[in-house]
């Protein structure tokens, strides 16, 4: 029986080795084709290399991705910088009443609800969202950080503790949502469960439901945004520290640095290029923030019976399209190109920012 | 300060169970103040030593004791040595000035002493105009001058050098040697110098240990180490150009060499490796005869290629005592600078 599995295993061995051969002789055969065309092209002068300039093949070569973003980035955008001109313009039967410059942007800037709160609400989309990226971004890459740091020195265990860190990454962000809203729930939620435990009153303590406070059902946002977003910066974290060379946290320790130092001094730094990428790329996301609120509070963007409203810019843009005021697609496309400007000069900061900071 | 390794031993297991013996049972005792030399072939151990003097690597066995104090467990940074490792490990984010003063950094020093010693140190090994660069922009050697200003700028107490000079061009390679030597002196810190320049390890050393394959092969002043080699492998290892090594054969205690009588020695019959360096041969009318197979000049001295049992065996002579018509030559050797070992343990059997 031993001996049967021995030869099978063998006879295997012996046809993979076959095939390997082929492959390398097809190779080999091609290549040798590959290099008469090309000699017999060079005699005669036709090589097609030296004919066309390295952007023409560069362009050929990328004209795929091109073709694509084209269609479904470029195009819109394009579109959206001419729709902006449009004054009261009506999707359902496409008419406008004329042109304007800026009449769409002043609409969205003086819009109540935008920046500014309207009279019977406590907030606006862009303070909404503005407090979204600036509490969660900071606090989740740091807490990304230190997990990262933390995993990486630990041994036992490791990769359960790495899959279990990834996992929201995987897991849809609807359903998180919904498990969030659970457990925030007034009644039997495990929040006010765990909070009662240690004597606090909790009897009507409302996070996302029927008159929770701005301030409890912003931080439930918060709080979801962040957990949301913490596995895939520590994936991209933990990968580049452990990229780092082991002789230098050696040469740290022959110094005699202290664990926290060598944490600022010689982690970060290192992998001061991935951090930038993780803070820009988070700023842009944490910007176009929408799935989360609707997955905690609804399309309304808001617990019911509250006088605030939790709406992020992208909201405010959509209702445009679908909501309440469906339809002026002006309006919308100025929006998105106000948040587009928002993101643009807040890249460009950070750029700056990364030059004196970022070690390449 | 005395640093002692006791039966020191580390094996390393890869994931198939393989065991690599990289060092073995290491006893060494060096001198509160001395320079020693760690002297050995690529892959015998000789870093791995150092890790392990340094806390960097844990021993399989054995004990390291630094004066009094057993260290063995002690984490790297509560032992206050100085590294250089063999590939720098420079921060590469940090300008030179920067990854000299951070040692300074981790320790109570004042801000104004920590930056004068930074700037002297960087003088001293000739980096003080690239203190603002980072070491990406330097060349090797010059990284290599910043790893050692940096192991040396928090004054250790004991210094560990992984082969500090391999980088350098052979002019500042020797300057280095001097400079090292005279920082060593000065400053009395017991030093490790790990290197496979046998010729370096020789001229620096105030002691030499020799390791192959983990093992300690001699452990001797430079001086004695060349003249008495403990076995065929030191032998061979020190000296250039090498040893002549060849196959002999000893009766009635005579040492018989192309089926002639070469000379008396007092052990049993048998076969002996014979050693017998180039540069002690002697140009003598009355010496043993040998037919020259090709002569060389270089410069000086004159090499003198010819047969001993088969082998090639190359003389280094005196370039006025041998002519270049010359068919034969007869050459003496003196009777302490034959050396005879031990076919199968490879130990010397006529010295010490
Ligand atoms: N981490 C490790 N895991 C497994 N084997 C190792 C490890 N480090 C070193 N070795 C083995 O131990 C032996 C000694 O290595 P070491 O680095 O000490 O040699 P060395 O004398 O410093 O050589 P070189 O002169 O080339 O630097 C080698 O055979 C090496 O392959
Ligand atoms: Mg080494």
């Amino acid at each position: 029986m031993g001996n049967l599995f021995k030869n099978a295993k063998r006879f295997l061995i012996k046809i993979g080795n076959v095939i390997k051969n082929i492959f390398w002789n097809i190779r080999r055969i091609l290549n040798n084709y590959k290099r008469k065309i090309s000699n017999f092209l060079d005699k005669k002068r036709l090589n097609p290399a030296g004919k066309f300039p390295g952007w023409a093949k560069a362009l050929l070569y990328l004209s795929p991705a091109l073709i694509v973003l084209a269609i479904f980035t470029f195009w819109p955008i394009i579109n959206s910088f001419a729709l902006v001109v449009y004054e009261n313009y009506n999707m359902s039967n496409n008419t406008i009443t004329g042109y304007t410059l800026f009449g769409n942007f002043i609409r969205v800037l003086t819009d109540e609800s935008f920046i500014v709160p309207a009279s019977h609400t406590a907030s606006s989309a862009v303070i909404n969202t503005l407090i979204i990226v600036f509490i969660s971004v900071p606090i989740s890459i740091f807490l990304a950080l230190a997990i990262s740091v933390a995993l990486n020195s630990i041994k036992p265990l490791k990769s359960f503790f790495q899959t279990i860190y990834f996992l929201p990454y995987v897991t849809n962000t609807i359903a998180i949502g919904l498990v969030f809203a659970y457990m925030f729930k007034t009644d039997g939620g495990l929040v006010n469960e765990f909070l009662s435990f240690f004597g606090i009153q909790t009897d009507g303590l409302s996070w996302v439901e029927s008159n929770a406070v701005y301030w409890r059902s912003m931080f439930v946002l918060i709080f979801y945004s962040i957990w949301a977003s913490l596995a895939f910066k520590i994936m991209v974290f933990l990968t580049s520290i452990q990229g780092i060379d082991k002789q230098y946290y050696q040469a740290a320790a022959i110094d005699a640095t202290p664990k926290g130092r060598i944490f600022s001094k010689i982690t970060v730094p290192l992998i001061s290029p991935m951090i930038f990428y993780i803070t820009v790329t988070s700023v842009i996301g944490a910007f176009k923030i929408y799935n989360a609120i609707v997955a905690l509070f609804g399309v309304t963007g808001a617990p019911p019976g509250v006088s605030y409203n939790l709406q992020s810019i992208v909201m405010y843009i959509y209702q445009f399209i679908d909501g309440s005021n469906a339809g002026n697609l002006s309006v919308a496309a100025a929006g998105s190109l106000i948040l587009f400007a928002i993101i643009l000069v807040l890249t460009i900061v950070q750029m700056q920012v990364s030059k004196k900071r970022v070690h390449y | 300060m005395e640093l002692r390794l006791e039966n020191l031993t580390k094996i390393f297991t890869n994931k198939n169970g393989q065991e690599t013996k990289a060092v073995d049972s290491l006893d060494i005792t060096i001198e509160s103040g001395t320079l020693v030399g760690l002297l050995g072939p690529s892959g015998c151990g000789k870093s791995t030593t150092l890790f392990m003097i340094a806390g960097l690597v844990k021993p399989t066995t054995g004990k390291i004791f630094f004066g009094d104090d057993d260290v063995t467990k002690l984490a790297p940074e509560k032992r206050g040595i100085g590294l250089v490792f063999q590939n720098y490990a420079l921060y590469p984010h940090m300008t030179v000035f920067k990854n000299i003063l951070f040692p300074l950094e981790n320790m109570d020093v004042p801000r104004d002493e920590a930056f004068e010693r930074v700037k002297a140190m960087a003088n001293l090994v000739g980096i003080g105009e690239l203190l603002d660069r980072k070491p990406s922009q330097l060349s090797g050697g010059q990284q290599q001058r910043v790893a050692i200003a940096r192991a040396l700028v928090k004054k250790p107490r004991v210094l560990l050098l992984d082969e500090p000079l391999s980088n350098l061009d052979a002019r500042l390679r020797l300057q280095m040697r001097e400079e090292i030597k005279r920082i060593q002196r000065e400053t009395g810190i017991t030093t490790i110098f790990v290197t496979h320049d046998q010729e370096e390890a020789m001229s620096i050393s105030d002691k030499m240990v020799v390791l192959d394959f983990g093992k300690e092969q001699q452990y001797d002043p430079p001086q004695d180490m060349y003249n008495s080699p403990d076995n065929l492998f030191v032998a061979k290892f020190l000296g250039n150009p090498p040893i002549n090594s060849f196959e002999a054969e000893v009766k009635n205690k005579k040492l018989i060499i192309n089926e002639k009588p070469f000379m008396q020695v007092n052990i049993p019959d048998g076969l002996y490796d014979v050693g017998m360096r180039p540069e002690n041969f002697r140009v003598k009318e009355d010496g043993f005869q040998t037919t020259v197979k090709e002569i060389f000049h270089i410069g000086r001295d004159t090499m003198i290629h010819f047969d001993f049992n088969g082998k090639n065996v190359r003389a280094l002579v005196d370039s006025e005592s041998i002519n270049d018509k010359q068919k034969t030559v007869n050459l003496t050797i003196k009777t302490e600078r034959v050396y005879l070992f031990d076919k199968q343990t490879g130990k010397v059997v006529n010295h010490g």
